[in-house]
């Protein structure tokens, strides 16, 4: 148990490549924290200083009020579960939880209680004479958590623990390793590539780009509150909609609808210093079918008339895809989200645009819609740093 | 076995067996045939039968009444354990470098060693001698030791390195996560997995030392230190005009158990994936 506190943490290769640039985080003592970001980011080398795998190079790192910058990652007193596991293939799933207890020179009884609690705790205990090769992917998984719990550590680094699970088991693991870290309240780091775990997980989220951290705050807060475009892009699925805009006199013009600005967005963008030219950030539940608007709101928001290109019923509501003629927002962010989305390559000029509608619209594939959207929920960037205009810590 | 392609596979079965009978008799006729002279009183020696008509064990106790060949026989096995265990030990840590290390001059490290592997060694055998001579190494068991030890390295760093590479580097880090040092690190986690390589290595040192014939001829001189594969050549019949052919026969049929019992040994501790079961897939 022990709060963990970056200080301008900063990781630069021999060969002079930065991979973390001065990172600040305070980690309250019993908090879950998922840094999150696409591959490359610094997150795992990040994780990894913490662990001690990887020397930190410039700035302080204390575990529990104590410098730990120059300690071995065993007098770190933290455990570490892995990606691919790294279960000893020569031990039993017994031995391999024993493992830690026994380099610590533990006596055989309290070995033995630990182990069948943790293994009680993990649903282990019928496989406890079994070889990690026999188990199934969500066994193995559960026997490197079951590792890492056994010595009651000072806290718990995850790197990417769910990613080699098929999608119906991440989600089953997911729920568990939430209600794990509940029931222990031990300080957990957890590094994850997907945004759905970062959203699901955990106390707070740490957004990394190359190195360099983005925006830390709850899950929520990112989402309504996106400090710059990529965290805007990164978190939420569907990712949100980016249009280019201009600001003429208060109101907004782009392909999707011209709209005044609300009072709120209008003070916030005043007071930002607002260039012109802005990219309009809006996510897919923000739109909606305009037939089903009341008249009153209907004014109050954007509208526009395309044909749906794609529309997929999902039972609870309808995405619909638009393919917009126009430019794309450019911005370096949003190119770098594309890449790492693997969209960077499919052909295709224009805007596109997912939509989510209430179930009960009328679009249908291939025919004309008309679509309105929230004027008081559009964000603004500025492109040329990818800025958010109407960002409000609130 | 039931159903389509019944035929086709018993087809192909008769086909491989008749394949690998034709490997097998290959192989194993000039051996079986050792062993049938060894067994064959001096009378008999020269009939051409396969079948020994007489069996006797006059050539094995012909081999253990002096002490010509028991003396080879214990240099053999002192001599190949000793390089044996030092060029494995060796071995294992600078593959282990090598595997897992960056550091200057590692890709000279192993050209050199490859070339060390390729140099001929009979050009290398005269001025051995001299050195050996002068250093008085000459006809001692170091005398053969250091050479077979620099022959075998070469092998030894190149098999274990190939081992610890197919060791995913994560359970050493794993490994330091809970509480281990580096030395216990690699004791209790790594040196388990690699134990297939070392043994596989082991044994071709082994081997290697074992039949060797030109440094043991070239670097010995007496009794003291001549390893069996010399000793065979100095074999003679007990008169001058008697064909020694049945005491090398049995000598050869006894040096080659050890060897067998070597293999045997360590196979059983050559199980094939052992690291399956580490990592996710």
């Amino acid at each position: 148990m022990a709060e963990i506190v970056l200080d301008k943490v900063t990781k630069r290769y021999p060969d002079g490549a930065l991979a973390v640039q001065e990172v600040n985080l305070e980690i309250a003592d019993g908090e879950f924290i998922i840094l999150v970001g696409p591959s490359g980011c610094g997150k795992s080398t990040t994780l990894n200083m913490i662990a001690g795998l990887e020397d930190i190079t410039d700035g302080e790192l204390r575990i529990g009020g104590q410098r730990v910058n120059e300690k071995a990652p065993k007098d770190r007193d933290i455990a570490m579960v892995f990606q691919s596991y790294a279960l000893y293939p020569h031990m039993t799933v017994k031995e391999n939880m024993a493992f830690p207890l026994r380099l610590a020179k533990v006596d055989n009884a309290t070995v033995e209680k630990k182990v069948k609690e943790a293994a009680e705790i993990l649903d282990l205990s019928q496989h406890l004479d079994r070889k990690p090769s026999n188990l199934s992917g969500g066994q193995r998984q559960r026997v490197a958590m079951g590792r890492a719990i056994v010595r009651s550590p000072k806290a718990f680094l995850m790197d990417e623990p769910l990613s080699n699970l098929d999608a119906k088991l991440r989600v089953q693991m997911r729920t568990s390793v939430s209600r794990l870290q509940k029931q222990l309240g031990t300080t957990t780091v957890y590094v994850t590539h997907d945004q759905t775990e970062a959203m699901t997980l955990g106390d707070r989220v740490v957004v990394m780009r190359g190195g360099v951290v983005q925006q830390i705050g709850a899950p929520q807060f990112l989402y309504d509150q996106p400090a710059n475009l990529f965290v805007a892009g990164f978190i939420g699925s569907p990712s949100m909609n980016f249009v280019p805009a201009t600001l003429e006199n208060g109101a907004l013009r782009s392909i999707i609808g011209d709209v005044t600005l609300t009072d709120r967005i209008r003070q916030l963008v005043e007071a930002a210093d607002a260039p012109r030219e802005v990219i309009l950030g809006i996510r897919p539940e923000h739109f909606e079918d305009a037939a089903l608007v009341e008249p009153a709101k209907l004014s109050a928001g954007g509208k526009f008339t395309h044909q749906v290109d794609v529309l997929e019923s999902m039972g609870s509501d309808k995405y619909a895809y638009f393919n917009l003629t126009g430019e794309q927002a450019a911005s370096a962010e949003l190119q770098e989200l594309a890449a790492d989305a693997g969209s960077d390559d499919v052909p295709g000029d224009g805007i596109s645009l997912v939509t989510r509608l209430s179930s009960a619209s009328g679009a249908v594939e291939g025919a004309s819609a008309d679509i309105w959207f929230d004027a008081d929920k559009i964000q603004l960037f500025d492109p040329s740093n990818g800025r958010n205009l109407t960002y409000t810590e609130r | 076995m039931a159903g389509i392609g019944g035929a086709e596979t018993t087809g192909k079965k008769v086909g491989w067996g008749l394949l690998n009978a034709v490997v097998v008799i290959y192989a194993l006729l000039p051996v079986l045939w050792i062993v049938s002279l060894s067994f064959k009183s001096s009378a008999t020696l020269a009939d051409g039968n396969f079948i020994p008509r007489e069996w006797s064990l006059e050539n094995y106790q012909n081999i253990f009444s002096t002490s010509e060949f028991t003396r080879a026989l214990i240099n053999s096995i002192g001599i190949a354990l000793i390089a044996t265990t030092i060029a494995v030990v060796f071995g294992t840590m600078a593959a282990y470098a090598i595997a897992r290390l960056d550091f200057p001059g590692k890709n000279l490290l192993v050209g050199v060693s490859l070339l060390i592997a390729m140099f001929p060694q009979v050009s290398l055998v005269s001025p051995l001698f001299e050195i050996e001579r002068s250093l008085g190494l000459f006809d001692t068991w170091p005398g053969l030791i250091l050479p077979y030890i620099t022959f075998a390295l070469p092998l030894a760093i190149y098999t274990l390195s190939a081992f610890f590479r197919e060791i995913p580097w994560e359970l050493e880090k794993a490994a330091k996560m809970d509480g281990a040092t580096p030395g216990q690190a690699f004791r209790r986690v790594i040196a388990p997995l690699a134990a297939p390589g070392v043994f596989t290595t082991a044994i071709l040192v082994f081997i290697f030392c074992w039949n060797d014939f030109l440094f043991a001829i070239s670097l010995t001189s007496t009794e003291q230190s001549r390893t069996v594969p010399v000793a065979l050549s100095f074999f003679t019949g007990s008169s001058q005009f008697e064909d020694p052919a049945g005491s090398i026969a049995a000598a050869a049929v006894v040096i080659t158990i050890p060897i067998i019992l070597f293999v045997l040994f360590f196979q059983r501790r050559i199980v094939a994936g052992l690291t399956s079961g580490a990592v996710k897939g």
